[in-house]
């Protein structure tokens, strides 16, 4: 049991080595990379790689070794892949109308336009407006 | 014992990273950059925590770990809705 126990403790240090170095590497890129498309790459990918590693490495630690089953960091990691890619579906948009004019942009290949840059896109259907009829 | 090493080692490098991201949004050549930076930070402050809690060996941090990862995620779009808007609620 005991040579278990350190091969447990050998398995929760890879992971937690793991997560500091993609924490550090994500952290790095944002300095490092030269455009804001690019630095965008960095942290949302190996950020949440980092983070889930030491999520990971901290549920094995309390259910394997403190013999206290938790679900919280699964929890927080179920929440922090959902919200990556919004978050950087938002700072995309954001950046894309900040500082890419629309004639810059690639064609987009399918016959319509670049649909965040399209006026018509933000107004809200006229009949969900109308009032609902009740009876 | 190579726990407590291991664990020295994820903690100097998500500091690492967060001076990085404090760094970017002081200087950063654009605001969605200073956003990215922000919304960084709260996903190393988030691993500090959890470390932390494997330091301590109690479970009483990943309820601060989940309100901000919470909080960060509404607080980043929200930034990001007034960049685009110049309003956060229509």
């Amino acid at each position: 049991m005991n040579g278990m126990d350190a091969y447990i403790e050998y398995a929760i240090s890879a992971l937690l080595v793991i997560g500091g170095l993609f924490g550090l590497v994500g952290s790095f890129g944002l300095l490092k990379l030269r455009d804001t498309m690019q630095r965008l790459h960095a942290p949302t990918k190996a950020t949440t790689v980092g983070v889930g590693s030491a999520l990971i490495a901290s549920m094995a630690y309390f259910m394997l070794i403190e013999g206290k089953t938790s679900w919280h960091e699964l929890l927080i990691t179920l929440f922090l892949f959902l919200t990556a890619p919004i978050t950087a579906n938002f700072i995309a948009k954001a950046h894309m109308h900040l500082a890419i004019r629309e004639e810059d942009m690639p064609a987009t290949g399918v016959g319509t336009d670049w649909a965040t840059y399209d006026p018509e896109m933000e107004v809200v259907d006229p009949a969900l407006l109308e009032p609902v009829q009740r009876n | 014992m190579i726990l407590d090493y291991a664990l020295t080692f994820a903690f100097l490098c998500f500091g690492f990273g967060l001076a990085m991201n404090v760094y970017r949004v002081f200087r950063a050549p654009g605001v969605p950059d200073r956003i990215l930076a922000l919304d960084t930070m709260v996903v190393n402050v988030i691993a500090l925590i959890v470390l932390y809690g494997i330091k301590t060996k109690s479970g009483i941090n990943f309820e601060a770990a989940l309100l901000f990862a919470m909080t960060g995620f509404v607080s980043t779009v929200a930034y990001c809705k007034f960049i685009l808007r110049g309003d956060i609620i229509e």
